[in-house]
């Protein structure tokens, strides 16, 4: 029923309140003396050296794509989850051929090193 | 006149569970001081009021008077709304956590839960990944070399726990078959907790292990690592901003514990039957020992190294996960269940 969701809004617009109103009691109680220094970036008090917003090496990349993969993964497992008790043995032996093929990419991907932080 | 009861009990259960849950971050804080205090060996806070009861008011204060700093290059408008979102997404995340049986108050049936939903545990996943964009918002959006590195980290991190998390429960979803939180907590009622009584042990430890990858906490706390990083991703963040980051994580802790008592010990469920009206005890008292151990190995673990960090998510609790899956549903269909 929907009417269930609306102490679900309730709770989120409390939530939200209170994150603008520290927030902005903050920004308004607190003294503010803005100087070049204060609003440099912090790097244990030495000068800034370069950009921080250049191309920067994402290792992971393929382990962000993997994620895809095993994640969707999950969203196929969770509503066979729910209803494996009517399922019974065919569900379950449906199920691990598809863990199964799936598994057999991840140890081809983890014998191609893959997973391994150089 | 049933919509405004309704309306009116909606209310007040989001009042209760809001300032309960401040209430409980607030002494939460002082309690990770006073215990991390105590393993090593000193007082932790006393000042502040008898046995310093009133350092976390006393900081909270401080908070809000403290310059409320925006580095100059920093985007401003993903700089303050990132730990808006983290507070957001961990105090939502209550909303449909069962704490207590259904009571009767004037002959009316109250289920000591804000939301009653068919999809809870969906809303709870959905809920905990969006925190985390506080985190990398907040490290990207502050200009600074080490929080963009937090941010990074914090990313591969939730990728890498993430998948294990949400395999780590698919035992207690084929066992209950619903993902109602309230229904999967009668379930266990009488002692048939999922954790013992549905040989759910080792995926409960492996839900506690990915929850602290979640929550960013040692010895999986690689987007702040000090000795590193310098605080990582907050490392810009000042005043209130900064208080709203940690009240986030304190929350989101509790939140997991929660989640955890609820899904694999038996939520309000007790070892001797209590009435209804103080069933929410045993919640409590169980997402509190949980706290406690989350707190105990915080003094006790070292922080991990990165790329250990990753490979044990990757090498061992995902096949661990996905095998639990395969076990538990080779038992249930041998039991013919």
């Amino acid at each position: 029923m929907l009417l269930n969701y609306i102490p679900v809004l309730l709770l989120i617009g409390v939530a939200i309140f209170f994150a603008c109103f520290a927030v902005a009691a903050s920004a308004l109680l607190g003294p503010r003396q803005a100087n070049q220094t204060k609003g440099a970036p912090y790097e244990c008090g030495m000068p800034t050296l370069g950009p921080t917003h250049q191309a920067v090496p994402i290792k992971y990349y393929i382990i962000a794509m993997l994620f895809l993969v095993f994640d969707l993964e999950v969203v196929f497992l969770y509503p066979w989850a729910v209803v494996f008790r009517e399922l019974k043995v065919a569900g379950f032996v449906e199920m691990m051929i598809f863990i199964f093929i799936l598994l057999v990419g991840f140890i081809y991907v983890w014998k191609k090193g893959a997973l391994n932080w150089e | 006149m049933e919509l405004v009861y309704f309306l009116i009990e909606s209310i007040v259960k989001v009042v209760v569970v809001f300032g309960v849950l401040m209430g409980a971050v607030a002494y939460l804080t002082l309690a990770e001081r006073k215990i991390l205090g105590r393993i090593q060996v000193r007082y932790g806070p006393t000042r502040v009021g008898p046995f310093g009861l009133f350092q976390p008011i006393a900081d909270g204060i401080k908070a809000f008077f403290k310059e409320d700093l925006v580095p100059a290059k920093a985007h401003k408008a993903l700089f303050v709304a990132a730990p808006m979102i983290s507070i957001t997404a961990a105090i939502s995340l209550f909303a449909v956590i069962p704490f207590g049986a259904v009571i009767e108050f004037f002959g009316r049936k109250i289920s000591l839960v804000i939301a009653d939903l068919d999809i809870g545990l969906l809303y709870v996943f959905a809920v905990a990944s969006l925190g985390e964009y506080g985190v990398v918002l907040g490290g990207w959006s502050g200009y600074n070399k080490y929080g963009l590195m937090g941010a990074l980290r914090a990313a591969a991190q939730m990728i890498s726990y993430e998948i294990a998390l949400a395999l780590s429960v698919m035992g207690v979803l084929m066992i209950s078959g619903t993902l109602n939180l309230v229904e999967i907590v009668q379930q266990q009622a009488g002692g048939h907790w999922n954790a013992f009584y549905h040989f759910q042990f080792f995926p409960f430890i492996f839900y506690l292990i990915c929850a602290l990858a979640e929550i960013n906490r040692t010895p999986f706390d690689m987007p702040e690592a000090e000795a590193e990083l310098a605080c990582g991703f907050n490392i810009e963040y000042s005043s209130m901003k900064f208080a709203l980051f940690f009240m986030a994580e304190y929350a989101h802790l509790i939140a997991v514990c929660a989640i955890a008592t609820t899904l694999f010990l038996g939520g309000w469920d007790g070892p001797f039957h209590l009435p209804p009206t103080l069933s929410w005890i045993w919640f409590v008292a169980k997402t509190g020992v949980l706290v406690y151990v989350f707190i105990w190995q915080r003094g006790t673990f070292p922080r991990l190294r990165y790329d250990q960090i990753m490979r044990f998510g990757w090498k061992f609790l995902l096949p661990l996960t996905l095998a639990n899956i395969f076990v538990t549903g080779l038992i249930m269909v041998v039991r013919g269940q």
